[in-house]
């Protein structure tokens, strides 16, 4: 999580001058705060921030200094800063056709702290982070205007191009990608939903395949186990060793369909922790919810509203509960996607607070708009919010989830964008059952948060860079390669604009679907600039996507961010068994069998022959036999015992005795 | 709420009259003194200077506590279990209960899945009416689901005095119930007006957990506590409240161990949820950490469902909760087997049979650790022990309360008595007493239990057989009130709309049968738009003005879609 600065990060020239923090306009009123790092020096030492960047004040005045960055850069070596010039005009001069772009005059945000440097990117990465960057001539320039400097957003949770009983998601990957890049995301990860029975492998590869052809931006993909079986655990072993899949999403919901067991959330869960990979659920009771459903359609309830009043808060919640209680048990990392309600969010925190590795994951629309949408009397348009768990009808939600995702107790934001023409939505006019389920959120997403969390003064813009894009890539284990700005990182960058105000509507969206959840809202904030694999995909308001461009990240096993605290816990957590010494006691006779017809008589004593039963042999017993003619109950003094072995009577052998 | 339902035991008693003089009646909700008379079992007279017939009995109270005779909500005598019965049969049983100062026991039915509830229902009554010393009734056990238990649930309820059911969300493959299962059940036991009982513990999780801990060598019985931990027993907690929840259906957690299950039901009855919590005596005496005593007989004795928290500061805890109200009832959930029987599972904790005693101990541990520590007074003590049982189970005020009319089930409470509990003197048949050695303050002086004194200066007088079958009506007041209201407000409308005219996309009928397109781009102009009307679905017929007329709709069109599949219907607004 990205440490709180004393200051407010609100735009700063809404700001009394005293409060302006550094990088507002007024240069003069900024002296030292960056000192308060410079203090620590060394603490940083790792990450590849460019201190002298920090100090402010003197900005402007380009004096001849080398940051630590340039001495780091890879592409100039750990040379003297005069060698250093001349060594990188001459690398890049090599290479024309890359592509190179310079900002300048920009504020780097990252999740821990702002600072003012220049950012020099070459081939999709970037090269150089500082002040008065030794670059080729001829390069792009963007002169940043002191404007803030962002990594690109990660959505983490899209649905492009999903097949849905014979149709697909309107937006495939090149519109759902478009549609990403112009809001300000430059890295989006699908999920792969193989239908229960088919392989996950294929499906995997039919995915690839789609997101190759179309996707404009760089992606990843989540796998999602709809069945499990030992065929699927092997699939699961392969992807995350070689295909780069490191996140797994299962079902509590969709009874019959997708839902997985409790038992077999349990191994699933107790594999990926063992394979490093991560949990994802779909928080719901489905077993709920398809009687709730059958209930509500029983009293004529056929629109949209029955979506959400078979899907009540509560049965998230505990689906929540109970998915934190096999992870804890499991000792797995667990994420939970869609987080839409008060409750289940209130779960997670307090599963955090009790230390669980939990991370919850509210998406564009649950943090943009709530569920009173349903009740429309336009059914496209009730239809249109249709997606689970569903908008909750409380009103208040949005903020308090806000609110949650600013304090850290929920950690990433997703848009689980996966939209349907109203035509599609149609399927379900008359069966609220069969609406196909998704709202869109994918180009919202960045500016949405922007207005609500950070205008608002919920959080600063470091926390905004962690919740849209750090903390998704440390969770998926990329990082600092996405997800970062710093020497070496991919150059998906955003030049973001605090003070834009665009009114959404389905009018100007980049989606193809009719509908947009937040029509008419109006939002503060939106990407002046996004640069993507170092390619500037939106300049002026225009947008320039290739098509195909984008390529698959994979991920890799064991993200530190979840996994170095399961690790300790592991090896914490050895189980011992008691030493004892045999009991050597009478042994009751008991038949195996449960589910017999309970005995007419209640004096079928357990008074038989003693069988030994030799299914189980835990230890074996040399010497007693397991067994003796135990007690009838109302016998009393009970503990005839004495005439099988000899043992004391009473049946107090050394080992039985009271301590 | 007067009258017998039981129909033999009337002129057995028909001549017994006492009178208590002097004591301290202690009620729910007040104390006061009083002379208490009765005759005939029932409580005929209370106040100061009683006329009464001569040569009565009389038992001077001396200013001693005289209070509602205990009710033991939860026991499980004379249990099968794969052959073997619970060590203390109803006889035993009924006797500890008695000695201890409880006057009535509700015991569990338990049917094999398979077997019918009724008749099982009959076994548990003939064997209870041969041998129960005091009064009972019975919980039925749900332990399997389909149409005819049903059936049988209601000729329960309606004929035979049953008002309460349990069912298990533990106990995979033989007892546990799915979460549909459940929201079903409840539905059936909200409609009937009777109690949903759950054994709380995720037995899917146990099951996965009892392998893993089997496969590590662990076959002692701290397996058994190590392969049911605590968190486990909250989450279904939690779950059946959510169900609950949905179903409008009052619920009851039975045998609440952990501070963490305890935690979740005081935080559902902070929401409005209508939950009554259970502690046992064992959770509210002693705690798990005697799982890993070396002797394995000791341990063993502890095992049961859900366990003791391994927590030893849970006791305590329960017994605030206990004290502010959030917690409701006790119980002691009594099923002890002897050293013989558990060890059929020394070799495999999960097949040592469940259940631990208690009965006889319940009121002296509550006395003591409740009572004497301050955290609640006599009257809430009365409550918990006696008058919320009776309350929640629809038989108050003729149990749980000292009043004209009530029966004469009394206890006299002498709180300076001390006494050290132990195996040796217990009235129970098994080897072990999880509470050995226990020093408790407080124990009844003088029980009364039909009219009848069963204990006096130490003696006790049981009667094998003398115990009745106290029936109950269905919807508790106590319970149902509250439920009503809401089941009157929690109806859901439609809203009522035009009909969409759109163009509808085609779909596959099984889900399972797709195939991916791969152009993504089928936009929703091209879908071929045949509006069927679905004649299955007619949730209301549209005649006359509709409150979005005001839309302009054209009607001409209507199966003919316009490009891009924008009907006027779906128009945004």
């Amino acid at each position: 999580m990205a440490e709180r600065r004393g200051d407010r990060h609100r735009p700063d020239d809404e700001l009394p001058v005293y409060l302006a923090r550094p990088g507002a306009a007024d240069q003069a009123s900024r002296q030292k705060h960056g000192g308060l790092f410079c203090r620590v020096r060394d603490a940083f030492e790792s990450k590849t921030i460019d201190f002298d960047a920090l100090s402010v004040g003197q900005r402007g005045s380009r004096t001849q200094r080398t940051g630590p960055e340039e001495r780091k850069s890879p592409a100039v070596g750990r040379q003297g800063g005069k060698d250093m010039r001349t060594c990188g005009v001459q690398q890049n001069m090599e290479d024309e056709k890359s592509d190179r772009l310079l900002i300048k005059g920009g504020r780097i945000v990252n999740d821990d702290q702002s600072f003012h440097a220049d950012i020099y990117m070459e081939d999709g990465l970037i090269k150089q982070i500082g002040d008065n960057l030794i670059v080729p001539g001829g390069v792009k320039t963007i002169e940043a205007n002191g404007k803030m400097v962002i990594p690109g957003g990660i959505d983490i949770h899209t649905h492009f191009q999903m097949p849905y009983r014979g149709t697909t998601t309107v937006d495939d990957f090149a519109q759902g990608s478009k549609a990403a890049l112009a809001g300000g995301t430059t890295m989006i990860v699908d999920h792969v939903i193989p239908e229960p029975g088919t392989s996950l492998m294929e499906a995997y590869d039919q995915w690839r395949q789609w997101a190759d052809e179309k996707a404009c931006c760089d992606y990843s993909l989540h796998v999602d186990i709809t069945h499990w079986n030992d065929s699927v655990k092997q699939e699961v072993d392969s992807l995350i060793k070689d295909k780069g899949v490191n996140s797994f999403q299962v079902y509590m919901a969709y009874k019959d369909y997708y839902q997985l067991s409790n038992s077999q959330l349990y191994e699933i869960f107790t594999f990926l922790a063992e394979k490093g990979g991560i949990v994802q659920v779909h928080a719901e009771n489905g077993e709920i919810i398809a009687e709730e459903q059958a209930r509500m359609l029983q009293m004529g309830i056929t629109g949209p509203e029955g979506h959400v009043l078979s899907r009540p808060e509560e049965l998230e919640a505990e689906a929540v509960f109970r998915a934190v209680t096999i992870a804890s048990q499991t000792n797995c990392p667990l994420y939970v996607t869609r987080v839409m309600s008060k409750s289940a969010a209130d779960i997670i925190s307090q599963a955090r607070k009790k230390g669980n590795v939990v991370f919850g994951e509210p998406i564009t629309a649950s943090l943009g708009t709530d569920g009173t949408h349903y009740w429309s009397k336009n059914w496209a348009k009730a239809a249109a919010f249709v997606t689970s768990p569903p908008l909750s009808p409380d009103p208040t939600t949005p903020d308090y989830l806000n609110t949650l995702l600013a304090s850290g107790d929920l950690s990433v934001t997703g848009s689980a964008h996966c939209t349907f023409s109203v035509a599609q939505k149609a399927i379900g006019k008359d069966d609220f059952t069969q609406i196909p389920e998704g709202v869109n959120g994918v180009e919202e997403r960045m500016a949405l948060i922007w207005d609500k969390a950070v205008t608002t003064g919920k959080m600063d813009e470091n926390m905004f860079v962690a919740i849209t894009s750090t903390n998704a890539a440390k969770i998926l284990n990329l990082y600092p390669r996405k997800g970062r700005i710093a020497v070496g990182s991919d150059a998906d960058l955003i030049i973001w604009d605090t003070d834009s105000v665009r009114t959404i509507t389905a009018k100007t969206h980049n989606s193809a679907a009719e509908y947009n959840i937040f029509e008419g809202m109006e939002l503060r904030g939106a990407p002046l600039v996004v640069i993507c694999q170092g390619k500037i995909v939106l300049e002026d308001g225009k947008l320039q996507v290739t098509s195909g461009a984008g390529r698959f990240i994979p991920c890799s096993p064991f993200p530190d961010f979840a996994y170095k605290r399961v690790k300790a816990r592991k090896q914490l957590a050895v189980l011992r068994a008691v030493p004892r010494g045999m009991y050597d006691g009478p042994v009751s006779e008991f038949s195996m069998s449960r589910g017999g017809t309970p005995s007419a008589s209640a004096r079928t004593s357990p008074t038989k022959q003693p069988v030994r039963n030799l299914h189980q042999s835990g230890f074996s017993l040399t010497g007693n036999p397991a067994a003796c003619g135990p007690p009838t109950p109302d016998e009393v003094p009970i503990r005839p015992a004495g005439r099988r072995i000899v043992v004391p009577p009473g049946g107090r052998s050394n080992i039985t005795s009271l301590s | 709420m007067s009258g017998y339902q039981g129909k033999k035991n009337i002129p057995r008693i028909t001549s017994d009259r006492l009178l208590i003089r002097g004591a301290k009646i202690v009620n729910d909700d007040q104390s006061f003194c009083a002379d208490v008379y009765m005759e005939d079992g029932v409580i005929k007279q209370i106040g100061e200077n009683l006329i009464v017939p001569g040569g009565v009995k009389t038992i001077d109270a001396h200013g001693r506590m005289l209070m509602p005779g205990g009710i033991d909500v939860h026991t499980r005598f004379q249990m099968p279990d794969r052959g073997m019965t619970a060590a203390d049969d109803f006889y035993q049983g009924t006797k500890a209960a008695l000695a201890g100062g409880t006057t009535m026991i509700l015991d569990h039915v338990l049917p094999e899945p398979g077997v019918s509830l009724l008749s099982a229902f009959e076994q548990w009554r003939e064997w209870a009416d041969s041998k129960a010393c005091c009064d009972y009734s019975l919980h039925i056990d749900i332990t399997e689901w389909h149409k005819g238990i049903q059936e049988e649930m209601e000729t329960l309820v309606k004929d035979h005095g049953v008002n309460s059911f349990l069912v298990y969300l533990a106990y995979k493959d033989i007892f546990q119930l799915t979460d549909a299962q459940v929201y079903e059940v409840f539905s059936v036991i909200r409609d009937l007006g009777a109690i949903a009982q759950v054994h709380a513990e995720n037995g899917d999780i146990v099951a996965e957990e009892q392998r893993r801990i089997l496969e590590q060598g662990i076959t002692g019985p701290e397996g058994h506590v190590l392969s049911h931990p605590e968190e486990v027993e909250a989450e279904a907690v939690n779950r059946s409240v959510t169900v609950a929840n949905q179903t409008n259906c009052p619920l009851y957690v039975t045998k609440v161990m952990s501070k963490s299950a305890a935690d979740v039901i005081a935080q559902a009855r902070k929401k409005g949820t209508v939950v009554y919590g259970e502690p046992i005596t064992a959770s509210l005496g002693t705690d798990g950490s005697h799982y890993w005593s070396k002797n394995w007989a000791k341990a063993a004795a502890y095992v049961t469902s859900p366990p003791l928290s391994p927590d030893p500061t849970t006791p305590d805890y329960l017994n605030s909760l206990l004290s502010c109200g959030d917690l409701q009832v006790t119980g002691s959930a009594h099923c002890p087997f002897n050293t013989a029987q558990r060890a059929v599972g020394k070799d495999d904790f999960t097949l040592i049979p469940e259940g631990v005693n208690g009965t006889e101990e319940r009121m002296s541990i509550i006395w003591d650790k409740c009572v004497v520590t301050g955290k609640m007074d006599e009257n809430q003590f009365v409550a918990v022990t006696s008058t919320n049982a009776a309350k929640i189970f629809n038989l108050y005020p003729r149990k749980g309360r000292i009043a004209v009319g009530s029966d004469a089930d009394l206890v006299l409470w002498d709180p300076d008595v001390t006494k050290i509990i132990s195996a040796k003197s217990h009235n129970s048949t098994v080897e072990y007493n999880i509470f050995e050695g226990t020093e408790v303050r407080g124990g009844p002086l003088v029980v009364i239990s039909q009219g009848k004194i069963i204990l006096e200066e130490g003696n006790l007088h049981v009667t094998e057989g003398s115990g009745r079958f106290v029936a109950r009506k269905p919807f508790p007041d106590y319970v149902y009130k509250r439920i009503k209201a809401r089941s009157r407000l929690a109806e859901l409308r439609g809203v009522p709309r035009g009909l969409y005219d759109g163009p509808v996309c085609e779909v596959s009928v099984t889900p399972k049968t797709m195939t991916p397109v791969s152009s993504a781009k089928t936009s929703p102009a091209k879908q071929p738009s045949q509006p069927v009307r679905n004649l299955h679905q007619s949730g209301f017929s549209l005649s006359g003005a509709q409150v979005d007329d005001n839309i302009p709709r054209r009607n001409t069109q209507r199966i003919v879609a316009p490009p891009g599949g924008r009907a006027n219907i779906t128009s945004l607004g």
